[in-house]
């Protein structure tokens, strides 16, 4: 018998496997598809040649004034040169260190939250609900501890913006925890409160929230009770802010099984400890990306307190791209001003999707 | 050693008042009403003397006074001598207008853009999610601002207009388009038009009864076709085709003539259909993708072609994942088109609640009918859907 040796095994195609396996099962798979990848060829050719060219390759980056942007690109020094603008408003310049320790310690509690095992996670949880608030308070109002005063119509810029939207989410999720809490309460009376406030809330536009915020507020209130235009601003936004924060938190009470509610009965526990020990502990954590998620709108919707005579970060650069000083940068003002936003919301969804796989939540929408 | 100072046997004592859940939900429910009600009359009475100080007078009469300033853009007959009840529904129709047309180009973007994400082609998926990536990631207000001011103020003055023909002219004044002038006699094309619509509705029924009943197929798509474009086609040739076009034409220094879409409008329409279309190509890719696999395999064993597999398998249950979101998001454009305001075009918000308001110092009232009608817009919507959402739920046996 003779001896049979298999021969080896060829090696797959090239047309299956590698560059070109890849672009026929990508790209050019059928006559149709072939089409298509070539609209999106022209597509990227007519819309991203041009855009990066504008933006990269002949655009100005150094320079001090108009001047220096003497090529066809983006005019990249006018935003290096209002800089400053953009990011801390009309704060006083000498006073600037006080925003950037802020800056610090934010970065210093949110790089752990994104690490898996870093430690003390909890704790510092708490210190950015609780503490941070509180010092960041002293440190932008100064007043006391020697610091100087500063009146708040001189805040502005991306510092303007991460107050209103920290203290729209901080406020907001006690107020939202409540209202749903409320709106499933076995009391008809505050579960019609509730509703009602929710429903009114979330019925209008931000926009009608804070023309009211500006307008009717001093009307409301006893004659010479005078408040300034950030605090109505801050007041409207949250009301807004918590009736949305209340919904996305009754959808987590709603997917706790019934069992817990009677376990929790079953151990004797009043209303408000088995809330606060039993139920709103898993609530929560089910809810982290849809809380994470109403913050990317919140941060959005900060912009419209330009519409109120406040100077957030796209008021700003509205402000600056009208100086005679430089001509014609509009453009390259709302991208900066875009980027700016992009990359807060975008680094905030990925966060929320990641979590949401962690937790499996199974709210997949 | 027994703890238990109730025997067993005996009925537990009654618990003291202060301890019975039921006289404990009364008093605090009483004790909600009475805290709100001294909120609301807080309220109420400072309004009151606030209104008083400043010489305001209360109430509505101000609707039928004379308004006095002119509105850029208005579907329905207004100038200065109108009232300011008139601006009111001049506002309400820009508001109408142009979230109308946002809703239908959205959902048309968004499905294409759902579709492309999903596409197999990977460039024409990667191209889709950049798009959304982009533009859901970058607060609505700056893309209107945006196009508003560095796109649309930024087009050529009109006697530098870019044109297409003789017919459609685009300059920083607007779009201007040739204006329909119907003659006598195109009444009987719309009429024709709707027997058409009319028509189809009862074709498709009996086509579907036909099908059920002996199996035999009807094309009903070609014959509608045929029907909806032939018969208004029909009619128009047999009355001597009632209907001319005014052109637009350069004056000395703008269009005179035409139909003529401001710069407001189309920035503020183009924003809002890019905005949220980025929103429901989300929503139209995550219902297609809950649809599970096995329904479409399951649709070809059964011997179905890919179109009526799509057509009467998946799309069907897709609708009910993509609808409710869907619906939020055109709630959430209609709301979203108050940004008007801050590039002047003339919406509710805009014209109510900022010129007549600033006019009148009527602040309550304004503020209350402005929020009166997104609110019965919102509440009606949600109860619509609340109703499709009870029908189509799953139902499960």
């Amino acid at each position: 018998m003779e001896d049979t040796q298999r021969s080896p095994d060829l090696a797959p195609p090239s047309s299956i496997v590698g560059p070109v396996g890849w672009l026929r099962a990508n790209l050019f798979l059928s006559p149709a598809n072939t089409v298509l990848s070539l609209v999106g060829l022209y597509i990227v050719y007519v819309l991203f040649v041009p855009v990066l060219d504008w933006a990269f390759f002949s655009a100005d980056w150094i320079g001090t004034n108009k001047d220096a942007c003497s090529s066809e690109g983006a005019c990249w020094v006018f935003v290096g040169q209002r800089m400053d603008f953009f990011i801390y408003g009309f704060y006083p310049k000498a006073e600037y260190w006080r925003i950037n320790v802020i800056f610090v310690l934010l970065a210093a509690m949110i790089v752990p939250q994104m690490i898996e095992k870093a430690p003390y996670k909890e704790y510092l949880g708490w210190f950015f609900l609780i503490g941070f608030p509180i010092i960041s308070g002293i440190l932008l109002l100064g007043g006391i501890f020697g610091l100087d005063a500063v009146p708040t119509d001189k805040w502005g810029g991306l510092m303007l913006t991460l107050v209103i939207s920290f203290v729209g989410i901080i406020a907001a999720l006690p107020i939202g925890i409540l209202l749903a809490l409320g709106r499933r309460s076995e009391m008809p009376v505050i579960r019609i409160i509730c509703t009602a406030f929710i429903e009114l809330w979330r019925g209008v536009p931000l926009i009608s929230v804070l023309f009211m915020a500006s307008v009717m507020l001093p009307l409301f209130l006893p004659e010479g009770t005078n408040f300034n235009k950030l605090l109505r601003a801050l007041i409207g936004i949250v009301m807004f802010q918590s009736a949305y924060m209340a919904e996305v938190i009754r959808g987590g009470l709603q997917a706790i099984p019934k069992g817990q509610y009677e376990a929790a009965a079953a151990l004797g526990l009043g209303y408000w400890k088995s809330m606060g020990l039993v139920i709103l502990p898993q609530a929560l954590k089910l809810v982290i990306p849809g809380i994470v998620n109403t913050f990317i709108a919140l941060f959005k919707d900060t912009t419209l307190v330009l519409i109120i005579g406040l100077f957030d970060v796209l008021q700003t650069v509205s402000s600056a791209i009208v100086d005679p000083a430089w001509p014609e940068v509009s453009t390259e003002g709302f991208v900066f001003a875009a980027f700016v936003f992009w990359v807060f919301c975008f680094s905030m969804s990925r966060y929320s999707i990641n979590l949401e796989r962690k937790l499996h939540t199974g709210h997949k929408r | 050693m027994s703890e238990d100072p109730t025997p067993s046997g005996t009925p537990a004592a009654k618990p003291p008042p202060w301890n019975d859940p039921f006289i404990r939900s009364i008093f605090f429910q009483v004790l909600a009403v009475a805290i709100l009600g001294y909120f609301f009359y807080f309220i109420f009475d400072n309004t009151l003397a606030n209104m008083a100080k400043s010489g305001v007078s209360t109430g509505f009469a101000f609707l039928s006074r004379e308004a006095g300033f002119g509105i850029l853009m208005s579907l329905i007959d207004y100038d200065e001598t109108y009232s300011y009840g008139r601006t009111f529904f001049v506002g309400l129709l820009n508001t109408a207008v142009v979230a109308a047309s946002g809703i239908v180009l959205a959902t048309l973007l968004g499905f294409v853009l759902g579709v492309a994400r999903l596409s197999n082609n990977w460039l024409i998926s990667k191209l889709a999610a950049l798009y959304i990536e982009i533009f859901r990631n970058v607060p609505l207000l700056l893309q209107i601002i945006f196009w508003s001011v560095a796109v649309f103020q930024a087009l050529p003055r009109p006697d530098k207009s870019l044109q297409l023909g003789d017919a459609f002219f685009l300059n920083n004044r607007g779009l201007f388009l040739p204006d329909p002038v119907f003659g006598a006699g195109f009444e009987f094309v719309t009429v024709a038009f709707l027997i058409a619509i009319a028509g189809v509705y009862f074709l498709k029924n009996w086509a579907r009864k036909r099908q059920e009943s002996t199996g035999q197929q009807f094309p009903v798509l070609y014959t509608s076709l045929a029907l909806l474009i032939g018969l208004p086609l029909i009619v128009f040739l047999i009355m001597g085709m009632p209907l001319s076009w005014e052109y637009a034409k350069l004056e000395r220094f703008s269009f005179v003539g035409g139909a003529n879409i401001i710069p407001e409008f189309m920035a503020l329409l183009w924003a809002l259909t890019m905005y949220t279309a980025a929103f429901i190509a989300e929503i139209v890719r995550s219902g297609i993708q809950a649809v599970s696999h096995g329904q479409s395999e399951a649709a070809h064993a059964l011997g179905l072609r890919n179109g009526p597999t799509l057509r009467l398998v998946i799309i069907p249950q897709a609708m009910r994942v993509i609808i409710p979101p869907l619906t939020s998001q055109y709630l959430n454009l209609t709301k979203n088109s108050s940004l008007a305001t801050a590039i002047g075009y003339p919406d509710l918000v805009s014209v109510f609640m900022g010129t007549t308001l600033n006019q009148t110092g009527q602040a309550v009232e304004i503020v209350a009918m402005t929020m009166a009608v997104y609110l019965t817009f919102s509440l009606s919507i949600s109860m619509v859907m609340n109703w499709y959402n009870n029908r189509v739920a799953l139902v499960e046996r």
